[in-house]
């Protein structure tokens, strides 16, 4: 039942949005070249879906993005593990940190693609860098945040590194990490397009420019939603994964 | 001769004072007694019960078990919290198989050691549960049972059943009583709650803060599983009201 409510309320919001531009379309006084409405966006999306060009774009994202975004999280969470047992160590890490932290993705983009050259790689690094602080500050936090009784309990039944991290530490901490990392996948998924927009020349940030190109509004408006819809996937996906680890709301199986 | 706490003591330095938690404590414990340690929030109980567990040594006079200095926990010796301290990831069984994952025991013999310990507290049937679908009761039999299944000489306890409601409390006073005749266990438990320590210690340490101390130490010359309401219950109970202070005088005059 809740279930329904929430489908209902997803196409209850969808359609008002769609409402709203085809409102904006026929209220507009742009040509429907550079302002398509609705129809033509979906006519576009066929376009592409029948050639092969979508598709093969996703593909190229996707790879890129799953990369990225695996390696870093996957760096992140360890590094996270070991420097928040070094409350020592992490003072001197702590500064740099905060440093690169507000720097934006996109701003290393020029000079990624000059090391590297245009393709796969300078998306990768782009993902990899927008996942990577905020799932190596969550991880950190939450790895100081655990209650202490699991290290006294641990301690007194003489359960030693490297078991005390991954039978006890991990998994207290684990809630918290998998917030940081659900955080990142949307971020990630942000800068990959932007990333794509300038250091490659497929995927789908390009299709963009290259919409922009060909001055093919219908191409770029699609490939928007398209952009929107499989950032819409990935964080239900997440979300269905988090809730199948047992113990992730301690072990209630809801 | 077990335990023994020779004019220990624990300072500690707060915002550049000196704190003493703790203040010339001289206890000998001997195998299988049950010790209470009573007192007020503040009177260095949970300190002491800390020290000779071997989370916080002390830093003055010296605390030996079996003739050796406490300097850090021991599987030998298991303290049961307040707060249970189960792993909510890990269901009743693998809880209760932590402490033997450490020990070089097959998974079958672990197994094994598991259910005979979750049958002893009475939770056979939620075996397959997570720590969050029990109740406190429940919860703290579990991390009985995980304290037995390593097979400790000394149980710490540090107010485990003070989160209880009163009637549970009773129950699990039983249990543990039980258990400790059964499984011959030394048992040093921290209680601020006068009539659990009088139902339950062989000895009574009577603690008193400003600094933290030992003031007496009263024997229970009861046999266990004591009736709440006897004499010989509420003289023991009157005792330890009088070292508290807490019994107001009879002289008190009426003018009609």
């Amino acid at each position: 039942m809740k279930k329904l409510v929430s489908i209902k309320n997803v196409i209850v919001s969808l359609a008002i949005l769609i409402g709203i531009w085809q409102l904006l379309y026929i209220c507009s006084d742009f040509s429907s070249t550079l302002f398509p409405s609705p129809l033509q966006a979906l006519s576009a999306l066929k376009e592409m879906i029948d050639n092969g060009t979508l598709i093969t774009n996703i593909a190229t994202s996707m790879y890129r993005f799953a990369i990225g975004y695996i390696s870093s999280v996957i760096i992140a969470v360890l590094l996270g593990l070991v420097l928040g047992r070094m409350p020592g160590v992490f003072k001197y890490v702590n500064p740099s940190v905060q440093l690169l932290r507000p720097i934006s993705p996109t701003a290393w983009m020029p000079f990624i693609v000059l090391l590297f050259g245009i393709g796969d790689l300078p998306a990768i690094v782009i993902i990899f860098i927008a996942a990577f602080f905020p799932v190596l500050l969550s991880t950190v936090s939450a790895v100081r945040n655990i209650d202490p009784i699991y290290i006294k309990v641990s301690e007194n039944f003489g359960i030693k590194q490297p078991q005390l991290m991954w039978k006890v530490i991990f998994p207290a901490a684990f809630p918290q990490i998998a917030n940081g990392i659900h955080l990142a996948l949307g971020t990630a998924w942000i800068f990959l397009v932007a990333g794509e927009m300038v250091g490659a020349q497929s995927g789908l940030g390009y299709q963009i420019i290259d919409a922009r190109n060909n001055v093919r509004a219908d191409i770029l408006l699609a490939t928007i939603i398209v952009i929107g819809l499989i950032g819409l996937l990935l964080d239900t996906i997440l979300k269905i994964i988090e809730k199948r680890i047992p113990g992730y709301v301690g072990g209630d199986k809801r | 001769m077990k335990i023994e706490i020779k004019e220990a003591g624990k300072t500690y330095i707060e915002n550049g004072q000196e704190f003493t938690a703790l203040k010339d404590v001289n206890l000998d414990i001997e195998e299988g007694e049950f010790i209470c340690l009573l007192g007020p929030s503040g009177c260095g109980k949970s300190t002491l019960l800390n020290a000779i567990a071997g989370f916080a040594p002390v830093n003055h006079g010296s605390i030996k078990i079996d003739g050796k200095e406490v300097e850090k926990p021991s599987e030998k010796n298991v303290t049961i919290f307040q707060n249970y301290g189960l792993l909510p990831w890990r269901n009743v069984s693998k809880n209760v198989e932590l402490g033997l994952e450490s020990k070089k025991i097959s998974k079958e013999e672990r197994k094994k050691i598991a259910n005979r310990y979750i049958e002893l507290v009475g939770l056979k049937d939620y075996k397959k549960s997570y720590p969050r679908q029990l109740s406190g009761g429940m919860q703290q039999r579990v991390a009985i049972a995980r304290a037995l299944a390593v097979n400790p000489d000394i149980l710490f306890m540090d107010e485990p059943f003070a989160a209880l409601d009163a009637i549970t409390r009773m129950k699990l006073q039983d249990d543990i009583l039980d258990i400790c005749k059964k499984e011959k266990k030394t048992i040093i438990f921290v209680t601020h709650d006068i009539e659990e320590a009088v139902y339950l210690a062989d000895r009574i340490v009577v603690m008193t803060p400003n600094p933290g101390k030992v003031k007496s130490i009263v024997k229970v010359p009861i046999k266990h599983f004591r009736e709440r309401t006897g004499d010989d219950f509420l003289m023991v109970r009157d005792k330890i009201f009088e070292l508290f202070n807490l019994k107001t005088d009879n002289y008190i005059e009426y003018n009609i």
